[in-house]
């Protein structure tokens, strides 16, 4: 009943990734892995993830190989929703969701995750790993709307979207919102306020 | 997996060449291995001096400028944006970089692998022969025909000179069929003509072959003196023998030539010998003019363009010379004063080109600038005022002469528009039939505006106080000017009116010292440094000026400069006005260089606290000018 919490019953890949923070080399460039999640809805509890989207940043750069995309299928709910309902059917692609944690886990690793309004996705995560009789996430994480936040001396209760985010420091939006097309948006922003707030 | 932010960028370079010979698949292939970049303001990507990266550069977005360092000083010989590739040296040669490469503004380049790039290289023609093709030219985008040769990429092999000395290894522009004399001809004939022709020497011929020289010199020294009669022949005075120089000698070799021999003349010949056939002549004019796009140059380029294409080039080396002049911090008041000279140039030139097409002017006329131009501060290519003003002429005539007149300004402001300048929006231009009028007609004109000042007319108005005359006969500025100043001196409610005029838009700050930013949609949150800052300062300048009977000065920084000196009491505000002006008049023309465009709306996120705090002590002045406005023309009767 509490293997997990000994960590002797879990799963191989969520050793190798409990093992990937014990064996962090101190001299490797830091890799972020920038995300965005889309989600049926902003409850955590109620809500579940329906697209992961990353792509990574090293050295004050995009990686645009370091790229990860994942569909998550339908938990059998009807949804009420017909444009969340259009964006199902178009993704063939989409897997059950305990895959898509697995493959999620295996890519991001110990890396540093940066996306808008992490809590929230990283709670969502965490239930879903909660769901397989898993830990909780253990990467550290970052978030560009307190780092705006933090440039500007806004209070916490500032609240800016990631439209919003994109018009103050001109970077182009694609039309259409997906998750990569989110998580790539948000690495340019990263990457802008990482230089103004002049982080290492 | 598919990955949409590689299709993303895929989709970006399909537009470029050499991109745009690549299938779609191995684009996206290639945007696989990018590293995309953002560089803030002023950031380098790779330094003169640097080992080559083990990527080339595509910009994304923002502009980077390519730069040598030449007399220990940077000089910028090129700007990559949206869509041009930078740093291809790595593909050709292992030792370090040539060129400093500096974000001039907030960019994000596309950093693409030499490895990934290389198969491509090797397997499509079209990509070797664009590479081999930039290399070669020295441009760029080779297939860019308008810039065939213009540009100068990093990957020229400079053998570690500056892009000045590979000027001086050009060939020399010179004067192709000189004009000569013969030995037995008279000094007298010889002095006219070379006073008609407007040249500094003759050479001395027999047989087609150079055997002498008669130049200023000796006409000074030897003829002015009293030495020798005027009616001698040229063998008695000619300096002999000439120096001969090859038909393709550099400016560099040329300039030695002159040193060398402490001659200001050469004499081109087709061997190069003394006993080649003469085919030109070199003056030390030609080799100071070969020297860069120094301003002597843009000028006598203005003056002997024969087209509107030409004019074009002048302007365009202008706006590079601007550049050049705002990036090494040269006091923006020379720049304005050279660059208004060579706008006033192409203005004359392309009147005279439309004279010439019109056929000649039946009366004598006079063209003025107005507006920014009209008070020499036009440095961006912003729009054109103009207006034509032409000698009384009998009634039934003014129709014809009217005519005419119309005729030639449309003809003008054609090729004003090639240049690059935008006609005015409320057409206040001399091809409007409201402002190409008599002499008479135009006094009457400022008359109306003067005694009568509507509100509404006013506005429109001010602009005509401030010309600037550009072309033809000065006795008409004169009258006009005249005329002007007699009808508004001591009108007080015609000052009123300028004034009231002047503080419509009170100094920019807000209750916590804070700027007042833009709120319509297109320009939310900009700062609108034309209508907020310059142009208070311009409207209060404008009044004091002719309230103050300021005549013949129309520029703004001289103008405050000139009410320093005429009041004393507020010399310091007036100075402060001044400097405000100009450091406006930077951030604008820095901000319209950068986005090619008017220069109006300031991107405050985009500044540096410096900045900013500079731009801030420039308001203080407006508010304090505007007060004195008011006490002045005792405005509060009025407002």
């Amino acid at each position: 009943m509490l293997d997990w919490l000994t960590g002797k019953g879990d799963p191989d890949f969520w050793k190798k990734y409990s093992e990937s923070f014990d064996k962090a080399d101190a001299n490797a460039p830091v890799r972020y892995i920038v995300f965005d999640c889309e989600k049926t809805g902003q409850d955590w509890k109620e809500d579940h993830i329906l697209s992961i989207g990353c792509v990574g940043v090293e050295n004050d750069a995009i990686k645009v190989g370091d790229f990860f995309e994942v569909f998550i299928a339908d938990h059998k709910e009807k949804h009420e929703n017909e444009a969340v309902e259009k964006l199902f059917k178009v993704n063939t692609d989409a897997i059950p969701e305990t895959e898509a944690m697995i493959k999620f886990i295996g890519f991001i690793k110990n890396a540093t995750l940066v996306g808008h309004s992490t809590n929230l996705d990283i709670e969502m995560i965490n239930q879903a790993l909660k769901r397989m009789n898993l830990g909780k996430l253990k990467n550290e994480a970052i978030d560009i709307n307190v780092m705006h936040q933090r440039l500007k001396n806004l209070s916490e209760d500032q609240y800016h979207t990631l439209d919003q985010l994109c018009d103050i420091y001109k970077v182009k939006k694609n039309s259409r919102s997906t998750a990569s097309g989110d998580a790539y948006s948000s690495a340019l922003v990263f990457l802008k306020l990482r230089k103004k707030l002049k982080m290492k | 997996m598919k990955n949409p932010i590689a299709e993303r960028i895929a989709d970006f370079l399909k537009h470029y060449p050499p991109f745009s010979s690549l299938q779609y698949t191995e684009l996206v292939a290639i945007a696989e291995h990018i590293k995309v970049v953002y560089l803030e303001k002023n950031q380098i990507l790779f330094k003169i001096g640097d080992p080559t990266h083990d990527s080339f550069y595509v910009v994304a977005s923002g502009a980077i400028g390519l730069s040598v360092i030449s007399d220990a000083e940077e000089t910028l010989i090129d700007k990559c944006d949206e869509g041009d590739i930078l740093g291809l040296r790595p593909f050709f040669a292992k030792n370090n970089y040539l060129m400093t490469a500096k974000s001039r503004e907030d960019s994000i380049v596309y950093a693409i692998p030499i490895e990934t790039f290389r198969p491509y290289v090797a397997g499509n023609t079209h990509v070797l022969s664009f590479l081999l093709e930039s290399f070669a030219s020295n441009t760029r985008n080779p297939y860019d025909k308008d810039n065939r040769g213009k540009l100068i990429s990093e990957n020229i092999i400079f053998n570690e000179q500056s892009a000045t000395d590979i000027q001086y290894f050009q060939p020399i522009k010179y004067t192709k069929n000189p004009i000569t004399a013969s030995t037995h001809d008279v000094i007298r004939h010889i002095a006219q003509t070379m006073a008609s022709r407007q040249i500094g020497s003759v050479i001395i011929q027999e047989n087609q072959m150079p055997i002498g020289i008669v130049t200023d010199f000796e006409l000074t020294s030897k003829i002015a003196t009293g030495q020798f009669s005027i009616d001698t022949t040229a063998e008695k005075i000619m300096t002999t023998p000439v120096v001969t120089v090859p038909e393709d000698i550099s400016i560099a070799e040329a300039q030695m030539m002159m040193l060398k021999h402490n001659v200001g003349y050469l004499c081109v010949t087709r061997d190069g010998t003394e006993k080649g056939i003469i085919t030109g002549i070199i003056s030390e004019h030609d080799v100071v003019a070969a020297q860069a796009n120094n301003p002597g140059v843009l000028l006598k380029q203005a003056k002997r363009a024969n087209r509107s294409k030409e004019l074009k080039v002048v302007r365009d080396k202008l706006t590079d010379l601007i550049q050049n002049s705002i990036d090494k911090n040269i006091p923006i008041s020379h720049i304005t004063s050279v660059a208004s000279e060579i706008n006033n140039a192409i203005s004359r030139r392309a009147i005279e080109l439309g004279i010439e097409k019109t056929g000649t002017p039946p009366v004598r006329f006079a063209w003025f600038s107005l507006g920014s131009q009209g008070r020499r501060e036009q440095l961006l290519m912003t729009d054109i005022n103009n207006s034509l003003v032409f000698e009384d002429v009998p009634a039934e005539k003014y129709d014809e002469v009217k005519n005419y007149f119309l005729q030639l300004s449309e003809r003008v402001l054609e090729t004003f528009e090639k240049i690059g300048f935008e006609k005015s929006p409320q057409g206040s231009n001399s091809n409007n039939e409201l402002w190409c009028k008599s002499l008479t007609d135009w006094i009457k004109q400022y008359n109306t505006w003067i005694n009568t000042p509507g509100e509404k007319g006013i506005h429109l108005s001010t602009i005509f106080f401030d010309y600037d005359f550009v072309y033809g006969d000065p006795f008409i500025e004169k009258a006009l000017t005249d005329e002007i100043f007699a009808s508004a001196n001591n009108n007080h409610l015609f000052y009123a009116f300028l004034g009231t005029d002047a503080i419509k838009k009170p100094a920019p700050l807000g209750f916590f010292r804070q700027f007042l930013l833009e709120q319509d949609e297109e320009h939310k949150d900009t700062f609108d440094i034309k209508s907020r800052a310059i142009t208070p300062l311009v409207d209060a300048a404008r009044v004091f000026a002719i309230s103050r009977d300021i005549r013949g000065i129309t520029n703004t920084y001289q103008r405050y400069k000139k009410l320093a000196d005429l009041e004393p009491q507020n010399a310091d505000l007036y100075l402060e006005c001044a400097e405000a002006f100009h450091t406006l008049h930077w951030f604008r023309t820095e901000e319209g260089l950068k986005t090619d465009s008017g220069g109006q709306y300031i991107n405050l996120e985009e500044l540096t606290k410096v900045d900013k705090v500079k731009l801030k002590n420039c308001f203080q002045p407006i508010n304090d000018i505007q007060d004195l406005i008011k006490n002045r023309f005792q405005l509060t009767y009025f407002t």
